[in-house]
C-alpha cells in the first residue's frame, strides 16, 4: 500500500472523485495554475482543464457564493479557502445560505458543497495563518464539520464529504500536511461522517481530541506509557455530526476525560463534549472533565517563543494527563 | 558550553528538511548569521545560519539525511551567557507532583463513578485505601476491590458504614501548641468514643423529663441507711431507682427491647446496665435478672459491681446482656441530662440530683425533695406516649415510697 502524506491524500481524493464524477469541480484562489499555495490541487488543471479547476479573485464571499449557486444547480463544488483565517467574508454565505438551503426550501433544494480550509498553527504563520475557526461553525445547524488527523482519514472522509448532499466544512490542519505520512489505499474507499475513531486503547485516562492534537496526544501517550500511565485516545474525526456514542463509550472506559484542542478554550468545541459527558455519563466519572486548549487570546503570535507558549505540545498534554492519572 | 543546534522551521506546513551539504566542519570557527549548512525541503532550498558566535561541534545529521523540525542536527561550542536564556526557556513544562503519602485530604471525596460502583457492588469505602492524590479512592481502587470483594464488602444488615464514615470525616486541621499536653487515646476511650458516635448517629434520640417528689423515699432511705451499713452494704438511692425502673419495665415490655432492623426483640430478662465512672473511663456493668431482686439484693449486686469496676476486675459476663440502662447523674450534682442510649437497648434513664424546692401542694407552699428523671428513647421503637407512660409510672413508684414502706 502506498505511503503518502496528508496533503497528497487531499489531492488524491479530489482527483479520484473528479475522474469519477463529472459534476465535481474545484474553485479557489491560486488552485489552478499554481496548484494551490500548499499544492493541494497540484496538477489538477492539467488533468481536468480550467473549466473544472477555477482560479478565482481574492473574494471568499464569491468563492463560496458561486459554489452555493453551482451546488443548487446540481454540481458538486469543492471550494478552497486558502487559509481558514480568510473564511470570515464568506460566513454570511455559509451560515445564511448553504446551511439553510435544504431547510428553508422544505427539502426541494440542496447544497452538496465542500469547503476546504487549512487551519491551525505551530507553523510560524502568525495571526492570519494560524487560527482554528471550527467553533465558529459547530453551533450552526445545517453544516457538517470534518477535522481529519491522518492521510487515511483524509481520503476516506473527503470522498464522503464530496458525495454528501449537504454542505461540509473540511478543515485540514496545515501542520499535518507534510508531517504525517501513512498507508493509504490507492483504490477508493469512504469513511462515514459522524464516526469517531479510537486511535489508541488505554485504561487510565481518556483523551478526546481531533486534528494535529491527535498526534501530539499519541506522542504524549507513548511517553506516559513508560511511566505506567495507559492513555485511551479518541479522535473525533468529524465534529458535526458528533459521534456521541463513541464519546460516552470512551468516557466509560476510564472515568477520567481530558479534552484537548488547539482552538481556544472558551466556547471551544470541547465545551460541548464536556457538557454531553456531564449530562449522560456523570455516574461514570472518576474525575472532573478537564480541558486543555489554547489560551483565550485573539490569535497565534509570530514571535517563536510566544508561539511555543501558545501552542499545545506533547509535554503540555502529558502533564495534563499525568495530573488526571494521579488524581 | 556546548549547545544543540536544531532543524529550524522553514516555512508554513514544512515539518522536515534534508541536509544537502554541511558548510562547516567540527572545529571550525562560526560567526553569528554565518551559514552552517544547506537544507532542502519540499517547499524551499535554503541555508541555515548560525544564531551564535562559536565553534562547530559534532555533526549529528549527515548529508542526505532527512530531519524533523526541532531535531538536533549538530552541536556547537559557545560562550555560556549568550545562550543561557534560550536554553532555560526550553525546559520541559511537565511538573512532577511530589506525592505526599501522609496527605489524606482527598480520602473521603468520592467521585460519582466511585460511589456508584461501591453501591452496586456493596463495597464499604471506609475500608479501602486510596491510591489517588491525597489518598483519594479511585475508580480503579473500587474495581480492584470488586475483584477481591470479600475483604471490604458490607455484610448484610451491617449498619456501621455510615457511622464510621461520619466519624472519620470530622478531622479539621488541629492546632497543637508546645504548651499543650498530648494524651494518647486508650483502647477503652476509643471504644467509648466509637460506641457513643455509633449510638448518637444511628439512633434517632428523643428526650423527655419528669420531676418526681421523692420526699418519702429520702425519709425511707435515711431510716434504713444505718441498718444496711451494719451489714456492710451502703444504701444509696440507686437501689430504689433501679427497683422502681425494673418493676415498671415489666409493665412496658417495649422499653425493655432491642432494635434489630427488621424486627423488635422484646427481652424476657430484665438486666439493668448501670453507668459507673471509674479510672477516667465509663463502664456499664450489668445487674442480671434485676427483677428477681429486692432492694437488699440490688444494693448488694451494685456494691459488688462498683467494687469490681474500681479495681478493674470486671469480667466479660459482668458487662454483657443489659436490656436497659440507668444512670445516677445526680451523684455529681446534675439536675438534667440527655443520656446517650446504650446500644442495642432502646432507652436510658438518668436520675438527677435530689433538690429541696418550694412546691405548691393543695394550694399551699411546701418544701419538698424533688428530683428530675430524664429519659432518652430510641424513637424507632418507642413513641412519646409509651415513653411518657413508662416514665410516669417510674415517677409514681418513686413517689409511693414512704417512711413506713416495708423493704
Amino acid at each position: 500500500m502506498p505511503v503518502i502524506s496528508y496533503i497528497d491524500a487531499v489531492t488524491e481524493a479530489i482527483s479520484e472523485e473528479m475522474g469519477r464524477d463529472k459534476s465535481v469541480f474545484v474553485l479557489g484562489e491560486d488552485v489552478g495554475v499554481r496548484g494551490g499555495v500548499f499544492r493541494a490541487t497540484n496538477g489538477l488543471i492539467d488533468l481536468y482543464g480550467e473549466d473544472r479547476v477555477l482560479d478565482t479573485p481574492l473574494t471568499e464571499s464569491a468563492i463560496v457564493g458561486v459554489g452555493i449557486g453551482a451546488a443548487a444547480y446540481g454540481l458538486r463544488p469543492i471550494a478552497e479557502i486558502q487559509f481558514a483565517d480568510f473564511i470570515m467574508p464568506a460566513v454570511n454565505q455559509i451560515v445564511s445560505e448553504a446551511a439553510k438551503m435544504r431547510y428553508r426550501s422544505n427539502g426541494t433544494w440542496q447544497c452538496p458543497m465542500v469547503i476546504r480550509a487549512p487551519y491551525g498553527g505551530g507553523i510560524h504563520g502568525a495571526l492570519y495563518h494560524s487560527q482554528s475557526v471550527e467553533a465558529l461553525f459547530t453551533g450552526v445547524p445545517g453544516l457538517k464539520i470534518v477535522t481529519p488527523s491522518t492521510p487515511y482519514d483524509v481520503k476516506g472522509l473527503l470522498l464522503s464529504s464530496i458525495r454528501d448532499n449537504d454542505p461540509v466544512l473540511f478543515f485540514e490542519h496545515k501542520k499535518l500536511y507534510r508531517l504525517i505520512k501513512d498507508e493509504v489505499p490507492s483504490e477508493e474507499y469512504t469513511i462515514p461522517l459522524g464516526k469517531a475513531d479510537v486511535k489508541r486503547e488505554g485504561n487510565d485516562v481518556t483523551v478526546i481530541t481531533y486534528g494535529l492534537m491527535v498526534h501530539y496526544t499519541l506522542d504524549a501517550a507513548k511517553k506516559l506509557a513508560e511511566e505506567g500511565i495507559d492513555v485511551h485516545v479518541l479522535d473525533l474525526r468529524t465534529l458535526i455530526p458528533l459521534d456521541k456514542e463513541a464519546v460516552l463509550e470512551a468516557t466509560r472506559k476510564t472515568g477520567k476525560v481530558l479534552i484537548v484542542h488547539e482552538d481556544n478554550k472558551t466556547s471551544g468545541f470541547g465545551a460541548e463534549v464536556a457538557a454531553i459527558i456531564a449530562e449522560e455519563a456523570f455516574f461514570d466519572l472518576d474525575a472532573p472533565v478537564s480541558r486543555l486548549c489554547s489560551p483565550d487570546v485573539p490569535s497565534m503570535p509570530y514571535n517563536s517563543k510566544l508561539e511555543k507558549a501558545f501552542m499545545l505540545n506533547p509535554e503540555k498534554i502529558a502533564a495534563a494527563i499525568r495530573e488526571l492519572a494521579e488524581l | 558550553m556546548t549547545i544543540d543546534i536544531v532543524m529550524p522551521q522553514l516555512g508554513e506546513s514544512v515539518t522536515e528538511g534534508t541536509i544537502s551539504r554541511w558548510l562547516k566542519k567540527p572545529g571550525d570557527e562560526v560567526e553569528e548569521y554565518e551559514p552552517i549548512c544547506e537544507v532542502e525541503t519540499d517547499k524551499v532550498n535554503t541555508e541555515i545560519p548560525s544564531l551564535y558566535n562559536g565553534k562547530m561541534g559534532e555533526i549529528l545529521a549527515q548529508e542526505g539525511q532527512t530531519v524533523a523540525v526541532g531535531e538536533i542536527i549538530c552541536k556547537m561550542e559557545v560562550e555560556s551567557e549568550t545562550v543561557s536564556q534560550a536554553v532555560e526557556s526550553d525546559k520541559p513544562i511537565s511538573k512532577t507532583q511530589e506525592r505526599n503519602e501522609a496527605d489524606t485530604s482527598m480520602k473521603h471525596r468520592y467521585s460519582p463513578a466511585v460511589l456508584r460502583l461501591a453501591q452496586e457492588n456493596q463495597i464499604d469505602l471506609t475500608k479501602l485505601s486510596g491510591s489517588g492524590k491525597g489518598g483519594r479512592i479511585t475508580r480503579k481502587d473500587v474495581l480492584h476491590a470488586v475483584e477481591n470483594k470479600s475483604a471490604v464488602s458490607i455484610p448484610a444488615k451491617n449498619v456501621t458504614a455510615p457511622v464510621e464514615k461520619r466519624k472519620v470525616k470530622e478531622t479539621p486541621p488541629l492546632e497543637i501548641l508546645v504548651e499543650d499536653k498530648i494524651v494518647p487515646v486508650s483502647s477503652i476511650r476509643r471504644t467509648i468514643a466509637e460506641r457513643m458516635v455509633k449510638s448518637k448517629t444511628e439512633i434517632p434520640h428523643a428526650w423527655t423529663m419528669m420531676e418526681a417528689d421523692v420526699s418519702g423515699l429520702v425519709a425511707l432511705r435515711n431510716k434504713y441507711k444505718n441498718d444496711f451499713a451494719a451489714n456492710g452494704i451502703p444504701l444509696t438511692f440507686m437501689p430504689f431507682f433501679i427497683k422502681a425502673t425494673v418493676d415498671t419495665l415489666r409493665e412496658f415490655p417495649y422499653v425493655n427491647s432491642v432494635w434489630a432492623e427488621d424486627k423488635i426483640v422484646l427481652k424476657k430478662d430484665i438486666n439493668i446496665s448501670v453507668a459507673i465512672a471509674a479510672n477516667d473511663a465509663l463502664y456499664v456493668p450489668v445487674i442480671h435478672q434485676a427483677d428477681e431482686k429486692n432492694i437488699f439484693g440490688i444494693a448488694r449486686s451494685l456494691q459488688h459491681l462498683i467494687h469490681k469496676t474500681r479495681n478493674g476486675n470486671l469480667g466479660i459476663a459482668d458487662t454483657q446482656g443489659g436490656t436497659f440502662t440507668v444512670n445516677n447523674t445526680g451523684s455529681f450534682g446534675s439536675i438534667a441530662s440527655q443520656p446517650i442510649i446504650n446500644q442495642p437497648q432502646v432507652a436510658i434513664l438518668s436520675f438527677e440530683s435530689i433538690v429541696k424546692k418550694p412546691v405548691v401542694i393543695d394550694d399551699m407552699i411546701a418544701i419538698r425533695n424533688r428530683m428530675n428523671l430524664c429519659l432518652s428513647l430510641d424513637h424507632r421503637v418507642l413513641d412519646g406516649l409509651t415513653a411518657g407512660q413508662f416514665l410516669a409510672r417510674v415517677k409514681e413508684r418513686l413517689e409511693s415510697y414512704q417512711v413506713d414502706t416495708a423493704l
